[in-house]
């Protein structure tokens, strides 16, 4: 009887693949967006998010600001009592999301990232002169920080050129490698 | 001389020079031998973990394969990004063989999960106060350090198991060793916006803002942190904390091994003190310095 059982994936299986923990453990006491640094900035409280995700309203989950002004500080994760990794759950929206092509409406976090990876994809190391320079001609922020550069620049905190690692090529496979595993 | 495998980071090369410069100088007195991480890359903090999962374990893997092939039984990782990243790895994987193998298959090498992976705050509890009280040089008499653990050092508790999530102490034990005054605030486990440096600096405006506030409010007259994030925020972000809250009076912020080199008796430039945005001034050598300096 059993083997007429069928198991429809849905794409809470797919979070849970990533966070391996089910996101309906969480019943809604709210400590997590309690203590949360971000929550007056965000445009939705944080177990509301696993609430959308725990009635099937993927779209308002991956739609929302709040998985992308999540600062992974786990204050949410450390004090939930049902041990729920809401930092890691929120990791997993950002990646699926982007997975599926939902638009990021806090379009300068997505860019910062991409400028980051970049350069760690082509030295090894992460190059900061390198990561500003294709943060700012990516997001359009040309003026922010421009006074603190040349401070910075004198007292030898940004290096001019980029450390690269000795076996680049291997962290380029990492990146192949991990382009289609989702 | 004790060896301990040496992950220093990105920052360590580029904006928190003086992290990387103080902690060698403090190792070398404290009879500790960093033996650097050969061909390290990175951990993929925070950009790698927020986009692709896979792709922020395989970075990480790749430096714990690393430490294995060179023999190295500890890392010790002073950013707290780092430490955070390279020690929930190790963690993930050891609790999943399947994506240990998965993971072993992308970074083309195999992984024994044998390296401990240490935070600064750790090593420096394990080294244990006696021996910074044993090298003093200088005492830090008149310093109120505010601790500042922030998020990482902390949380998750899986690979903080050195103290309380809520409410450490560690970082106070450390910094009373030189005989300076921990005061007690409320702040310390707060973030500080972390990553939103760049894309969000008004979230890390606020937030700093706060942490600096209740550090002041409380008597501190120096910040100690032990993260480049941290320091960035806390530190250089003061000039638009400035800009936003007229108000606004500054206060330094220092590197644990910053603080600790003090007591050892460098001097600012050796320690790279000088580098910071908000000058440090220590409170009893005020005068003597401006009979010295020009």
């Amino acid at each position: 009887m059993s083997t007429h059982t069928k198991t429809i994936r849905t794409l809470t299986d797919d979070i849970t693949d990533i966070t391996m923990e089910n996101p309906d453990l969480c019943y809604q006491c709210g400590k997590c967006s309690a203590g949360c640094p971000i929550r007056n900035y965000m445009d939705e409280a944080p177990n509301l998010i696993i609430r959308y995700v725990q009635l099937g309203l993927y779209n308002n989950a991956f739609e929302s600001r709040t998985p992308w002004l999540c600062a992974g500080c786990q204050t949410c994760s450390t004090r939930c009592p049902k041990n729920f990794d809401l930092a890691k759950f929120m990791d997993a929206l950002r990646e699926l999301a982007l997975k599926m092509g939902y638009k990021v409406k806090e379009k300068n976090q997505l860019k910062f990232h991409n400028a980051f990876l970049k350069q760690i994809r082509n030295h090894g190391r992460s190059y900061e002169l390198g990561l500003v320079r294709d943060y700012k001609l990516s997001s359009g922020d040309l003026m922010s920080d421009v006074d603190s550069a040349p401070g910075m620049f004198l007292k030898g905190k940004i290096g001019v050129f980029p450390n690269n690692i000795k076996d680049k090529e291997s962290v380029k496979r990492i990146f192949e490698k991990t382009k289609d595993k989702k | 001389m004790m060896d301990i495998g040496y992950y220093p980071g990105c920052s360590q090369e580029g904006t928190a020079k003086e992290y990387d410069k103080s902690i060698r100088a403090i190792l070398k007195v404290l009879d500790v031998n960093p033996v650097e991480l050969d061909d390290w890359s990175c951990c993929g903090a925070t950009s790698a973990h927020v986009t692709n999962h896979k792709l922020a374990l395989a970075l990480s893997a790749r430096n714990l394969a690393l430490a294995e092939k060179q023999n190295l039984k500890e890392l010790f990782a002073p950013c707290a990004a780092c430490f955070s990243r390279l020690a929930l790895t190790q963690c993930e994987l050891k609790s999943d063989s399947n994506l240990k193998t998965e993971i072993e298959d992308i970074i083309e090498n195999k992984l024994n999960g044998t390296t401990e992976v240490i935070n600064i705050v750790e090593l420096f509890k394990k080294l244990g106060s006696d021996k910074i009280k044993a090298n003093r040089k200088v005492e830090l008499k008149g310093l109120k350090a505010a601790c500042y653990y922030g998020c990482l050092l902390v949380r998750p508790h899986e690979i903080n198991g050195y103290d309380d999530a809520e409410m450490p102490t560690s970082m106070e034990d450390i910094v009373k060793a030189t005989g300076a005054e921990a005061i007690e605030w409320n702040f310390k486990t707060e973030c500080c916006g972390a990553a939103h440096s760049i894309p969000r600096v008004d979230i890390v405006i606020d937030l700093s803002k706060k942490i600096l506030d209740d550090a002041k409010k409380h008597g501190a007259n120096v910040i100690v942190v032990a993260c480049p994030m941290c320091h960035n925020n806390l530190d250089l972000r003061q000039k638009l904390i400035k800009r936003e809250y007229k108000s606004h009076e500054d206060i330094p912020v220092l590197y644990l091994s910053e603080f600790i080199g003090l007591s050892l008796g460098f001097s600012q430039k050796e320690l790279g003190i000088d580098t910071h945005y908000i000058k440090f001034e220590m409170p009893e050598l005020k005068k003597k310095e401006s009979e010295v300096t020009v």
